[in-house]
């Protein structure tokens, strides 16, 4: 596990935050996946040594919550809600045009590496549908043509980075 | 008759031009000020103020918030927690979000009284995962008022001490439940615990007694202790006090968040004069009151019956419209109050392809524990998805009835009911269109929204 020294220290603090240290298996996921990307499988023991329980009780809630992933992402995770309120305003057409633009399918990596696009539950944005979460930021209504300006806005950031 | 006007209490600075989520804001419109004489009251009286308001759980059960509080067992010895469920979830319900992200002092000096209240040493916001800027807005918030002397230790020289703590969830909507929410704590899975004996009041989290609210109700117990239990009581109807948010989302002209004295507000009036109706050249279909598992409502349907109207029992006759948004009135009718989340559906949408969608979600997000919900929401939504992408039977809406008729009442928790109800009201109230199906699939609509 390489770590960087920031992530230890929020790591060494948020533990103090339980009475038991096991309560601090979510937070310490958490950490572990904004600084690596995913969850690789070699963090079940660290987490579980760190935690001073067992590697099995950090798989079991690594597969049980949606938000943690074993496998790298793209660059820029495009999170589109599924759910009723989204949908019923055109989420299903959204996330069409997010795979489009990026030549790809939901829960896979772009062919260009930029992005993975996941259709996910209700992001409790439903008065604002259709409604994306382009990693830390919400967008609201976000129809067909937002969704292609949001796209082209990803692709001209990956270009100049080229 | 129009629509009364808004009654902003707890979305009283939401989206005010100029007010920002930081302390000094705060301060400067008066914050912290009824914390400063909460904690110079005794507990009890603060307890007693709040079972005298009447105020019932904002998160979807309106159990008494007074009554809650009454049951933590105070006698074992054991620390009292208190957890802020900001797990909103519930499809068709964002109030918290606004609350959280626009005022979030508001939030923390609600918890503080109720900690006090309680004497809890140690609470936690327990912030659903896809809230990133929340918990970073609500972590800055609570160390400005730990720097204010309003969190940790020796409060405003009281010698009383509290912390809070932010713990952040991760995507999984059982989190919502209250003792799924306590093991989530715990850093373990979601799944709910079995009550008996596990009632987070005597055996919650660490096994000690635990308060779990919801963002909303512990705002409204700031409200509380500043005007007092019998003012509170006064604002909205008996049995359904204080204001309550709606959040109306779908197929109306101005869907959001509206804050109105509970009752005193009907659904006519909110998706009429609120929302300004349908959309262009649509009529209304249907309507969900309370979050997408309650029992749905069918435009055209009338309810009747007796209710109670102080201490006589009166006869009424409603339509969808006629219906006051209270818990029981709409529990009266069938349905519930729940989270306030409201969606709309117009007759652009079928019902069956609104019901897969559903039964998708509930499907996703079952923890597994119990085999009548996990294996029952799964069938409901291969039942459902198949009849739209694949054969729709005419015998399926009794396949799917028989399916969910077999899940309520046999689960741990009560997302068996959540997963089922649905189903359950649907196929009640439109049987029809699910047993035509077959038909009607033919010739689907270009215009019809996608919904699975």
């Amino acid at each position: 596990m390489n770590l960087k020294p920031d992530t230890l220290t929020k790591i060494d603090e948020v533990i103090t935050h339980y009475p038991t240290k096991r309560s601090a298996t979510l937070p310490l996921l958490h950490l572990i996946q904004e600084d690596i990307g995913y969850i690789p499988h070699e963090a079940h023991e660290w987490v579980a040594a760190k935690l001073e329980i067992e590697p099995i009780n950090v798989f079991d809630v690594v597969t049980f919550y949606p938000m943690f992933r074993q496998k790298p992402i793209g660059r820029r995770h495009i999170k589109v809600c599924r759910t009723l309120s989204c949908a019923l305003m055109g989420g299903y057409k959204t996330c069409a045009e997010f795979e489009k633009q990026f030549n790809t399918h939901v829960d896979e990596i772009s062919p260009d590496g930029e992005v993975t696009v996941e259709f996910v539950e209700c992001l409790a944005s439903c008065g604002t549908a259709p409604v994306v979460m382009i990693d830390d930021d919400l967008h609201e209504k976000v129809d067909v043509a937002k969704a292609k300006q949001l796209a082209d806005h990803i692709k001209a950031e990956a270009a100049k980075r080229r | 008759m129009p629509a009364p006007a808004q009654r902003r209490i707890i979305f009283q600075h939401i989206d005010e031009p100029g007010y920002s989520n930081d302390i000094g804001c705060y301060l400067r419109n008066g914050g912290y000020e009824v914390f400063r004489k909460a904690i110079t009251r005794a507990p009890q009286e603060l307890i007693d103020e709040v079972k005298k308001s009447g105020l019932r759980g904002r998160g979807g059960a309106g159990f008494p918030c007074g009554v809650k509080w009454g049951l933590v067992d105070r006698k074992s010895g054991k620390p009292i927690y208190l957890i802020v469920n900001a797990d909103e979830s519930e499809p068709g319900t964002f109030k918290d979000r606004y609350i959280i992200h626009q005022d979030p002092h508001q939030l923390i000096e609600g918890t503080m009284i109720s900690c006090f209240a309680n004497n809890v040493k140690l609470a936690y916001v327990y912030i659903r995962g896809e809230f990133p800027h929340g918990a970073r807005i609500l972590e800055r918030a609570i160390q400005e008022a730990r720097d204010h002397n309003f969190v940790g230790k020796n409060i405003l020289g009281t010698g009383y001490s509290c912390d809070i703590f932010i713990h952040r969830g991760a995507g999984a909507y059982i989190c919502g439940e209250e003792t799924g929410l306590i093991e989530s704590l715990e850093g373990k899975r979601a799944n709910p615990r079995i009550k008996p004996p596990f009632f987070p009041a005597v055996l919650g989290v660490y096994q000690c007694p635990t308060i779990v609210n919801n963002v909303e109700t512990l705002c409204h117990v700031k409200y509380i202790a500043q005007h007092g239990g019998e003012a509170f009581s006064k604002i909205g109807t008996p049995g359904n006090t204080g204001t309550r948010i709606f959040c109306v989302s779908g197929h109306v002209q101005r869907p959001g968040y509206y804050e109105f004295e509970a009752g005193k507000i009907t659904m006519g009036q909110l998706l009429y004069d609120v929302c300004g109706g349908p959309l262009p050249g649509r009529k209304f279909k249907a309507v969900i009151p309370g979050g997408s598992s309650a029992k749905i409502m069918r435009f055209g349907e009338r309810y009747k019956g007796k209710r109670k109207v102080g201490a006589e029992m009166v006869d009424y006759e409603w339509s969808v419209e006629d219906v006051p948004m209270d818990f029981d009135s709409l529990a009266l009718i069938g349905t519930m109050g729940g989270s306030g989340g409201v969606i709309v559906m117009d007759d652009s949408v079928n019902m069956v392809e609104a019901l897969a969608n559903i039964n998708a979600f509930y499907s996703h997000e079952s923890c597994g524990q119990c085999t009548p919900c996990r294996e029952g929401s799964l069938w409901m939504k291969r039942i459902t998805s198949r009849m739209v992408h694949g054969a729709a039977r005419e015998e399926d809406a009794a396949l799917l009835k028989s399916v969910a008729d077999q899940i309520p009442g046999r689960t741990i928790c009560a997302f068996g009911e959540a997963c089922s109800w649905p189903t359950q009201s649907f196929i009640a109230k439109f049987g029809d269109e699910f047993k035509n199906y077959h038909e009607t699939k033919k010739q689907r609509r270009s215009e019809a929204p996608e919904l699975i």
